[in-house]
């Protein structure tokens, strides 16, 4: 048995008397788009937020390759090779979109104790940056204050930053949401193309986009995970239709 | 950082290198001493800028760094030490550690925790300089100035002049590297947005510390600088009030520009100097209150003035956000 890219056990984390993740178990295999759905504060983004190391958990253990790292910090994670991104976009709003990406390339070239060269002008950064930005679709917005993207573009960008990290696992939480419909098409083959290189948790509202993606999807509610399987298992899972699908649309899963 | 600021920044320095050569043509040498007053203030403001502006951490107990640069060139004089040579890097490798420890612990804090405890950090120090009878408690203590090795004289108001200049002007060309360096990246996107920072991978708290240190270093120099100049050292360097007119030459001038600071250090100070006597004209007894006006002047520029005095030399829509558009 090949050991997991993403091993979660045991995971818990309350806000008060609010339990966001309840006792959750979920092995993430290497190579597969896991999908995590479910209502909104069913504690997806608290479940990144764990993952990432930007919540610490009340109890359980995270496993990534092998490596206990539910004490790590997120620098640290993210060394390892764990990027995610953020549902409410999280950008370097007052540098350009070029930048933004050349600091996540950075973050991954060595200790940044360097005061002399400008950092702009370096190739070693600048390429790989470029590089990513056309990947996502961006490439002729480099320059652009990445303020002044659209609200796509942005989202587009936060996915260019995570991948510019050069991870093996991807978080993506909501990586669609708010963007058009053409947008989330060049979303969906991008993911597409990522797939097989990357390890990708994806956290979607939009079904099309998930059942499109999936190789495995598990479907959180009120933290707990009620079901994890193939797309076809999913749908015709009972429980699943009974708390969260519905029983007549397998698309409508309610507002983002 | 860009062109125009270069610009600034040069002909800014040009204005500087005349000063010596006029106050001789006109007789004026209280000049000389104002403007090295102006250029030792703005380097404080410099390093200032360098953590408050880029950095986005509000320091608000800078004061505290020149003191320690002025404090150990009085006490290494008092104890016959006058070289320059020792006594200036002591006095920024004093400023470095101090500004390493108590940058340590003030980062750990965030918002207004971090300006309040960066404070209280510059009043112990302000009261502990108070209770060193030894060293003229709150009287302070006389310094003679550094010997140089026949070098420099700094008894020369034009030497003396020169070598300030020559501090500043490093020192701006230096921030100026470091700000666009793959270290001044890391230091202003983490004051964009330090979450973001962490998700892709950098410990921000090293980088900070290290800005922190860098900048106390460099307001340790203007320290010592400062010694020298008023050939005496006391307390008052580092209380709070002095903190806070530092930060107000760094919002006057244009925060997070580095040559803005050196033009609110220049404004600031010449204000101060001139307003009383102007407002003597206009009342009697009107230089006593002198602050009154002084005060809505402040407040005009930080409410209306975004961008400081740099925003007025520099093209408009060039500031913040906006800058590469
Ligand atoms: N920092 C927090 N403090 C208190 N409650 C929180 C916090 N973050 C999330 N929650 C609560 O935890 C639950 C799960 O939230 P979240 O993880 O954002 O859900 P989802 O991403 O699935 O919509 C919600 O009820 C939310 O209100
Ligand atoms: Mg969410």
């Amino acid at each position: 048995m090949t050991e997991a890219a993403l091993r979660i056990e045991g995971l818990c984390k309350s806000f008060g008397s609010l339990v966001a993740t309840d006792d959750l178990h979920l092995d993430i295999a290497p190579g597969e788009i896991h999908a995590i759905i479910g209502p909104n504060g069913a504690g997806k983004t608290t479940l990144i937020a764990q993952l990432s190391g930007e919540l610490r958990s009340d109890r359980g253990r995270v496993s990534f390759a092998g490596r206990d790292i539910t004490s790590m910090s997120m620098p640290a994670r993210s060394a390892l090779g764990l990027a995610r991104s953020f549902q409410v976009t999280s950008i370097f709003q007052d540098f350009s979109a070029l930048d933004n990406v050349a600091l996540a390339v950075q973050a991954q070239a060595g200790h940044s104790f360097h005061f002399w060269r400008p950092a702009q002008k370096d190739p070693r950064l600048q390429d790989p940056a470029r590089e990513a930005l056309a990947r996502i679709g961006l490439g002729d917005r480099g320059d652009v204050p990445a303020a002044n993207l659209s609200h796509g573009e942005q989202r587009q960008l936060e996915i260019a930053m995570a991948l510019a990290t050069r991870p093996s696992l991807l978080l993506l939480d909501e990586p669609m949401a708010g963007m058009g419909r053409d947008e989330s098409r060049h979303m969906v083959d991008l993911l597409q193309g990522l797939k097989g290189d990357h390890t990708i948790v994806l956290i979607e509202h939009d079904m099309d986009a998930v059942f499109a993606l999936a190789d495995r999807i598990t479907v959180l509610v009120y933290g707990r995970a009620i079901a994890t399987g193939a797309p076809a298992q999913i749908r015709a899972d009972r429980a699943v239709r009974a708390a969260y699908l519905g029983t007549e649309s397998s698309t409508d899963i309610g507002d983002a | 950082m860009n062109r125009q600021q270069i610009w600034i920044s040069l002909i800014t320095l040009t204005l500087f290198a005349v000063v010596p050569p006029l106050t001789v043509l006109f007789d004026q040498p209280f000049y000389l001493d104002m403007f090295a007053r102006i250029m030792i203030l703005a380097i404080a403001a410099v390093s200032l800028d360098l953590i408050l502006g880029h950095g986005g951490m509000v320091s608000f107990g800078h004061a505290v760094y020149m003191g320690i640069g002025a404090y150990a060139v009085g006490i290494l004089s008092y104890y016959g030490i006058d070289n320059g040579f020792i006594q200036f890097p002591l006095a920024m490798l004093a400023s470095a550690l101090i500004g390493l420890i108590f940058g340590a612990m003030s980062l750990r804090t965030s918002g207004v925790y971090f300006i309040m405890i960066t404070l209280a950090f510059a009043q112990m120090l302000f009261f502990l300089a108070i209770s060193l009878e030894e060293f003229g408690g709150d009287d302070g203590m006389s310094a003679a100035r550094s010997e140089f090795a026949g070098l420099i004289d700094m008894y020369d108001g034009v030497q003396f002049y020169y070598l300030i200049f020559a501090c500043l002007a490093l020192v701006l060309y230096l921030l100026h590297r470091l700000v666009l360096s793959r270290f001044g990246m890391v230091i202003r996107a983490s004051r964009s947005n330090e979450k973001r920072m962490h998700a892709i991978g950098y410990p921000t708290y090293r980088y900070k510390l290290a800005a922190f240190t860098i900048a106390g270093t460099i307001c340790g120099l203007a320290g010592a600088l400062f010694a020298n100049l008023n050939e005496f050292v006391s307390p008052d360097v580092m209380h709070w009030t002095h903190s806070g007119e530092i930060m107000v030459m760094v919002i006057m001038g244009g925060i997070g520009t580095l040559i803005g600071p050196v033009l609110g250090a220049s404004a600031f100070l010449l204000l101060e100097e001139y307003l009383p006597e102007w407002m003597e004209m206009v009342m009697t007894n009107g230089g006593e209150h002198w602050a009154i006006v002084m005060g809505p002047i402040l407040i005009a520029i930080v409410l209306f003035g975004r961008g400081g005095i740099h925003a007025l030399f520099a093209s408009r829509g060039k500031i913040g956000v906006k800058q590469n558009d």
